[in-house]
């Protein structure tokens, strides 16, 4: 059945108002779509991070629903645990209904030290869901770098200097190492347009076994982005192709979108601040054309896995 | 009924878990508790268990799993040594303080470097404040039975504390000696089912486990698990009783050896208990009053209990298969402190023995006891077995 934004509008959701992230975030954005469309009871659990810290403030609690946190490499080995437990209590008849098992963990949280149990859930085949709310650092604790970070950003761990201009290294590929575990479902995407999250996160919940949706929020506070330009960064990622949206449905790669023209990466780097050093002087020059060069090279092998082409208007 | 068998110590938790039947294990294996997970993932390919076995990639993500089932409501049990315990440590004082009743199968073995297999406590002792209960286990009989105390005094609701069931790697874990079985009826009956509180699979109750506490909350929550531990001892005691009566085996917190009338006595835990046992028979029979007591419940510590046994001693000797790096050895610090309190100064000996799984002898008991005998009493601590 196809999805009404009309329906959903007026549904409870999952995640409630006087959580305490910042004004503009995109991570509660993509938590409430995501959560808007599945039909099932959910149980949640998350990584630790800014989701997880700025929703469950004791004695407050922004969840509706069931929610776990322990630490901030589990997240894969939780969700593992809370299913097992699902699975031998629904068949001695202790648990009834059926339920659904969702996992957010942030970039840090996934990429980085969350990875190997996110791995080992995978490649044991439970039931779940697991989506990275990627804001490309380490921002609960002051934007270190992480390995989602984009190269040129300038981060605390990796700060644009008189010499170094901000992180080296470009960023792993998250959504591809995922679909090279072959599971069932595994998408990317991002928060420019409500329906992208609603669709993917119910498909990958409606798929028995893992699935992995790899959602691109941004941090105001971090990117130095004016917090009413949530929806235009996300839609500029997309235009640029540095976010390309896509799905891996079965070992099928799908592309969301095609651009219509090539944007330039500069029109998505312009409305943040941890990229303005990059404007200044030759060696931010060089850094803004390696970039457009990986991010050209990621496009064609991501047109090469779908089995596109890409011809753009001049 | 009950049946005698011989087996290991390994095989003596394993089987304790094929009749406990818990609805989820997830483990890794590390030598010397490998056997566990080995040994009860054969009985789930056989169909002997209705568990759900999670062959997690780390020991990091088996406690991470065995936390996130046992908060669902699940009956949860895993087993893990040394290294594998060491990288647990995060989430072990997580577990308690979510109140998760997990029975753990503790195979002690040292911490590297060097690496090595063998028994020491340093592994179980690094995890002494992280708010489980900790029992350690002279034998094999006492480990399975242990494992199915461990179910009940974990799950109480007045304690809901995750348990460590510790014994001494090969020492105990591989030595083959006969263990009576109690049946699986019988099993079943003493543990009965689990009856969660507040489990996260109850859709139709929301709960949330993990909220940040920060300088306004953490410190009253910290002091309910105080509160907590202090009920251990009680519903320990009333759970040992039941088992005692069911199988005649007695388990008391602190195990006495001929301790009533000693003027000198050793105190000590585990396997080695045995030797210390063997030589006070000895020494006895050429007249010299000694004793032994070991530890079974260490954590919480059962400081009456030990006082009372060791008051009307003229000196002792503490024995610890761990050392504390630049500060007395932890069981010498807690009996020391326990005496201290109770407003009893008894000359106290302090000796290190068997790191690494060097052997511990009777000549090695020996030595302590003439020591306390001969009166070179020293607060500098001393070492059993090693060549200096
Ligand atoms: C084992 C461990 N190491 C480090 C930390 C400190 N820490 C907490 S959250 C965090 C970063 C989270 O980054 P990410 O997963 O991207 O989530 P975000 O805060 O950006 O939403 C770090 C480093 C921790 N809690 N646990
Ligand atoms: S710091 Fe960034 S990621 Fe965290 S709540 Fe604020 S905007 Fe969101
Ligand atoms: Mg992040």
């Amino acid at each position: 059945m196809a999805i009404r934004i009309k329906d959903l509008v007026t549904k409870e959701k999952a995640m409630r108002q006087g959580h305490r992230m910042c004004p503009g975030c995109g991570a509660p954005t993509a938590v409430q779509q995501a959560l808007l469309a599945v039909e099932q009871p959910v149980v949640i659990t998350a990584a630790t991070g800014c989701l997880e810290v700025s929703t469950t403030i004791y004695p407050f609690n922004a969840w509706g629903v069931p929610f776990l946190h322990s630490a901030f490499e589990n997240a894969g080995a939780s969700v593992s645990g809370i299913e097992a437990a699902y699975v031998a209590l629904k068949k001695k008849g202790k648990v009834t209904k059926d339920i659904k098992f969702v996992a957010f963990g942030g970039d840090g949280g996934t990429y980085d030290i969350g990875l190997q149990a996110l791995s080992g859930a995978a490649e044991r085949g439970h039931d779940f869901t697991y989506i990275c709310y990627n804001n490309q650092g380490y921002m609960n604790t002051g934007a270190q770098r992480s390995s989602a970070t984009p190269k040129g950003a300038n981060t605390s761990t990796a700060p644009a200097g008189k010499v170094i201009p901000g992180k080296i290294q470009k960023p792993k590929d998250l959504t591809a190492i995922m679909a090279a575990h072959h599971i069932p479902y595994v998408a990317q995407t991002t928060i420019h347009n409500p329906m992208e999250v609603i669709e993917k996160v119910k498909r990958a919940v409606e798929t028995p076994g893992p699935a992995f949706v790899n959602i691109l929020t941004p941090c105001v506070l971090f990117w130095r982005l004016e917090p009413s330009l949530q929806r235009e960064i996300c839609k500029l990622a997309v235009e640029t192709r540095i976010w390309p949206v896509y799905e891996v449905i079965d070992g099928q790669w799908k592309l969301g979108y095609k651009p219509r023209k090539r944007v330039p990466v500069e029109e998505f780097f312009k409305p943040q601040g941890r990229f303005r050093h990059l404007f200044k002087g030759e060696a931010g020059q060089s850094v803004i054309e390696a970039f457009q060069k990986d991010v050209d090279e990621g496009w064609e092998y991501l047109l090469k896995m779908c089995g596109e082409t890409w011809e753009p208007q001049a | 009924m009950s049946r005698k068998d011989i087996t290991s110590g390994n095989w003596a938790v394993a089987e304790a878990m094929r009749q406990i039947n818990p609805d989820v294990v997830a483990a890794y294996p590390i030598t010397p508790s490998t056997d566990i997970p080995m040994r009860f993932s054969e009985f789930v390919a056989d169909g002997l268990v209705d568990t759900n076995l999670v062959t997690v990639e780390s020991e990091h993500s088996a406690i991470s799993a065995c936390l996130a089932a046992s908060v669902s409501g699940a009956r949860v049990m895993t087993a893990s040594s040394a290294n594998g315990v060491a990288l647990m440590h995060e989430i072990f004082p997580i577990a308690a303080s979510y109140r998760a009743p997990i029975v753990f199968g503790l195979v002690n073995r040292s911490l590297g470097a060097p690496i090595n297999i063998h028994c020491d406590h340093s592994d179980s002792m690094a995890e002494r404040d992280s708010g489980w209960i900790h029992i350690y286990c002279e034998d094999g009989q006492e480990v399975y039975d242990t494992m199915i105390m461990g179910v009940r005094i974990a799950e109480h609701k007045d304690v809901l504390l995750p348990v460590f069931v510790c014994q001494d790697g090969f020492i105990t874990s591989h030595c083959f000696e006969p263990v009576e079985f109690m049946e699986d009826d019988e099993v079943q009956a003493f543990i009965g089912e689990r009856d969660p509180l507040f489990p996260l699979l109850d859709i139709d109750n929301p709960v949330a486990y993990g909220s940040l506490a920060l300088t306004d909350y953490y410190f009253e929550i910290k002091r309910q698990q105080v509160e907590a531990m202090k009920h251990v001892e009680r519903v320990y005691k009333e759970v040992a009783q039941e088992f005692a009566k069911k199988t005649g085996r007695d388990y008391p917190v602190v195990d006495t050896y001929r301790t009533d009338d000693a003027d000198h006595i050793i105190v000590i835990m585990s396997s080695a208990a045995g030797a210390a046992k063997d030589t006070v028979d000895s020494l006895r029979e050429r007249g010299h009053k000694v004793g032994c007591m070991r530890i079974r419940l260490f954590r919480p510590f059962p400081a009456a209990a030990i006082v009372d046994a060791l008051k009307d001693a003229r000196s002792i000797a503490v024995l610890d298969r761990a050392a504390s790096l630049g500060a007395p050895a932890p069981l010498f610090t807690e009996i020391k402190g326990a005496l201290y309190d109770a407003g009893i100064h008894i000359p106290t000996n302090t000796y290190v023995y068997g790191l690494g799984g060097r052997d511990f002898f009777p000549h090695n008991a020996e030595e302590a006891f003439m020591d306390l005998i001969n009166n070179k009493m020293s607060p500098e601590e001393r070492y059993l077995g090693l060549r200096e």
